[in-house]
């Protein structure tokens, strides 16, 4: 048996990635991470900009370019970096020579583009029989939206997760950030490995359509099956409410006020139990029996809950967050400050001691940290020390030892500007 | 067809932290035993519920989260139930387990002991902070984490008097399921090539802080601290609002009004359509991105502009109508569904995201959200409704060699 444990979990796989942004390159990047050989083809001619995030900020520094963008080193590391021209004709032989020695072809482009290179999955599966290949694509490669253009926010929209995230009488908050590219990814990564595991028994390898706006779907959670069942919609007077909680219910629940500038408090009462160690530690023990709050039927009517809201932040304006987050834990009460980023990435106990945010050595940004592994894999675990590559940094490593062409074809290929 | 994961027997224990993991990977083949307390696992008891009475095999949220899954009840705090759980998990591959940290190792069934009758098990540890690190003591709900985590921060509103939000659907759960899915199948994997399993400790406090994005490269490569924003990404700088109210009352998410200048060209057209082109003729191109970034005064003026002609060109449509013309012209936008509106789309029906689901003691089928993914070659499926409590005893424990009688001696020391 192979023992690939000292390499990562992953190490005999290899992965031609055309995937891209956060929704694609986030779900290779696990492989990476996991040991696997992820090859990510950048289009040379257009210097890698299929990838928008590429040369996109935050930047370091005031230096600026496509190898300095700060997303794309996030979503990229640990994985090798090439450059092809997909479209010239020798371009297209060495893809094909790549397909063949992958396991996985992966892509996060609209719909058709694969096939307009002259690369649809019947045609990788001619090169490669038992090839895996897995896309992502906002509305799916099938259906009869498959024109559509997507990005985050609008896989949110469609998908119901935007309009599940407001208060009362209030436009939709959304979500502040593309959750679904994150997830999107995940999702890939899900879908990907469940192929390979398939493969790896049957020797069978398949397509995958991943739609992320269909993934997105299916985390509404029980909502849509009130509806499908008992027909209660959550477009109604009053609802959504997403601090507050129904399922369970679970009041008092909400954000509250806390000392400071834009400092809060999140508090959630389970049960009865966290709701009178809340009222002896904001000094109103005697709240505890009052007919309004005694039990978890009443503390969840609207008008109860807005006295509970009132009562909670009387007591958190008067402290701050962590103040007030430290003295209901002592009672085992759920009660979280509001971390700002900073909070969460620089001062965090469990951050720093899971080493949740590593840092990673850029050829040219130098060292920069990175989102780090939320799970750890005690005989193989992750390894995050290198940053995304910088525009075709492993050419020579890929197309000498991997592809095996000589020097002389090699310069050639570079001066026709196909690799 | 054969399903990916059909020889993959996973036990699930705890609460409602794992539930997510267990369906997704029953629902690709696996089979997925919950080892239920005999009354119940806490999730049973949670609303809504099927025609609103409470009953432990009528919760919706239940059935959301259990389709496909086999239910054993089991007491694995007595004597016999600790026995026949390491009896369970000798034939299992994975173990999923959401109870609170160290609980299975404090009744001796944790990963070392488990490891010591199933030398290769996959042993997923669920827990709100990981099983051993700061804070693993701390009480925890899906707002609270996803407080703690960072989400809460990017989510609200433009007005910073009103609390920041967290948005609804469980997302914490389901965020730390994708990871704990993820460190599965990445064992599974490894375990097909080495033959090795071993334990895989999942933090959901650290799953909320890598699933932030812009917060977290704003912060760690720019020391910039990022700003929630009315329906639209937090930022650094301010941006223009994006999501415009509709003529029916809903809402639309426009990103950018249009970036090429053919997109410019096709956006001007549409508004002619309502007499709504005004002064905007005059501009040949878009504003730029990087001009709006800078507050360039012409720019910043032209984007007040066209956004007040876009904001016109919806109240006198639908959202419905603006999304889908808006995309055919090429344009990014999207429609603002509920939950419940996004059933009545097309593409949806089309993708089979409605999927019926016969709940045979109910004499009734229901309508469950469909695949996240398409498997050409292996399919999702759901084969069966959400487990009755205690309706795999006889099965389950049959096969290991427990027969009827001594079931029901079981059953009458609360064992199951």
């Amino acid at each position: 048996m192979a023992t690939n444990g000292a390499k990562g979990a992953l190490a005999p796989i290899r992965i031609c990635d055309f995937s891209g942004q956060l929704a694609g390159a986030g779900a290779t990047r696990f492989f990476a991470a996991f040991g696997a050989q992820v090859i990510r083809i950048e289009d040379r001619l257009s210097q890698g900009g299929w990838d928008i995030f590429r040369g996109n900020g935050p930047y370091i520094d005031e230096r600026r370019g496509t190898n300095l963008g700060g997303m794309f080193n996030n979503h990229n590391v640990e994985k090798l970096g090439i450059t092809l021209n997909a479209k010239s004709e020798r371009g297209k032989e060495i893809m094909r020579e790549i397909i063949s020695i992958s396991d996985v072809v992966t892509e996060n482009f609209s719909a058709g583009v694969m096939e307009r290179w002259g690369f649809p999955y019947e045609e990788m599966r001619r090169i490669k029989p038992d090839i895996i290949y897995v896309s992502n694509c906002g509305f799916g490669h099938r259906g009869p939206y498959t024109h559509f253009k997507t990005w985050g926010p609008v896989v949110q929209a469609v998908s119901g997760l935007t309009f599940q995230s407001a208060l009362p009488d209030m436009p939709p908050a959304g979500w502040g950030y593309s959750h679904m590219d994150h997830t999107g990814g995940y999702f890939m990564a899900i879908a990907i490995l469940m192929a390979l595991y398939h493969r790896n028994k049957t020797g069978e390898g398949q397509y995958v359509d991943l739609s992320c706006t269909d993934a997105a779907l299916t985390l509404n959670g029980p909502a849509l099956l009130d509806y499908t069942v008992n027909g209660r919609p959550m477009r109604r007077p009053g609802s959504p409410y997403s601090n507050r909680n129904v399922f369970p219910p679970m009041a008092p629940h909400g954000i509250y006020r806390s000392k400071g500038e834009d400092r809060w408090v999140a508090i959630s009462a389970r049960n009865d139990d966290d709701w009178r160690a809340i009222a002896e530690v904001i000094g109103k023990p005697e709240l505890a029996n009052d007919a309004r709050f005694a039990t978890s039927h009443n503390r969840m009517l609207e008008e109860n809950q807005d006295a509970l809201d009132a009562i909670l932040e009387a007591w958190t304006s008067e402290r701050t967050d962590l103040e007030a987050m430290d003295a209901l834990q002592a009672k085992s009460v759920p009660a979280a400050v509001v971390q700002h980023p900073e909070d969460r990435m620089d001062k965090d106990a469990n951050s720093l001691e899971w080493e949740t945010f590593p840092e990673v050595k850029h050829l040219e940004m130098g060292l920069v940290r990175v989102e780090g592994m939320p799970m750890k894999l005690s005989k193989t675990p992750a390894k995050i020390e290198k940053g995304a590559p910088v525009l075709g940094e492993d050419n020579d490593f890929f197309y000498d030892e991997i592809l095996m062409l000589d020097k002389a074809e090699q310069r050639e290929l570079h001066d026709k500007g196909v690799i | 067809m054969a399903s990916i994961l059909d020889d993959v027997r996973i036990l699930e224990v705890g609460g409602e932290l794992g539930g997510w993991c267990g369906k997704l990977l029953a629902d690709m083949g696996a089979s997925v035993i919950k080892v239920e307390p005999p009354e119940g696992e806490e999730t049973r008891g949670y609303p809504p519920f099927y025609k609103d009475k409470p009953d432990r095999n009528g919760s919706l949220y239940f059935w959301h989260y259990n389709t496909n899954k086999q239910s054993v009840t089991l007491d694995i705090e007595s004597e016999t139930g600790r026995e026949l759980f390491l009896r369970l998990a000798a034939q299992a591959d994975v173990i999923i387990d959401s109870s609170e940290p160290k609980y299975l190792d404090s009744l001796g069934l944790g990963y070392e002991r488990v490891s010591a009758v199933a030398p290769d098990i996959i042993f997923a540890a669920v827990s709100p902070f990981g099983q051993d690190a700061p804070y693993s003591d701390y009480a925890s709900t899906d707002m609270t984490a996803l407080a703690f985590g960072g989400p809460v921060w990017s989510c609200g509103y433009d007005d910073h008097s009103i609390p920041p939000v967290r948005g609804g659907g469980n997302q914490a759960y389901h965020t730390v399921c994708h990871f704990a899915a993820i460190g599965v199948l990445t064992a599974l994997v490894h375990r097909q090539f080495t033959g090795e399993g071993q334990f895989v400790d999942v933090n959901m406090h650290a799953a909320q802080n890598v699933t932030t994005e812009g917060a977290v490269y704003h912060w760690l490569v720019a020391g910039d601290t990022v700003q929630r924003q009315t329906g639209r990404h937090s930022s650094p700088t301010p941006t223009a609002n994006v999501q415009i109210v509709c003529g029916d009352g809903r809402y639309v998410n426009i990103g950018f009004p249009a970036r090429t200048e053919e997109q410019w060209l096709h956006l001007l057209a549409w508004l002619d359509e309502h007499g709504l082109v005004g002064d905007l003729s005059k501009y040949i191109s878009p504003p730029s991105r990087e001009a709006l970034i800078r507050r360039d005064p012409d720019a910043v003026r032209q984007m007040d502009e066209v956004m007040s002609a876009v904001r016109e060109l919806c109240l006198a449509n639908s959202a419905r109508d603006i999304f889908v013309r808006a995309q055919d012209l090429g344009f990014q936008w999207g429609i603002v569904y509920s939950p419940e509106e996004t059933l009545e789309d097309r593409h949806f029906k089309e993708r089979g995201m409605q999927v019926q689901v016969p709940h045979p003691e109910l004499g009734a089928e229901f309508v469950y959200v469909g695949a996240p993914y398409d498997f050409e070659a292996t399919p999702w499926e759901i084969r069966r409704r959400p487990p009755l409590l205690g309706e795999d005893n006889e099965a389950v424990y049959g096969e290991i060699g427990i027969g009827a009688d001594q079931l029901r001696a079981m059953r009458n020391a609360g064992v199951v």
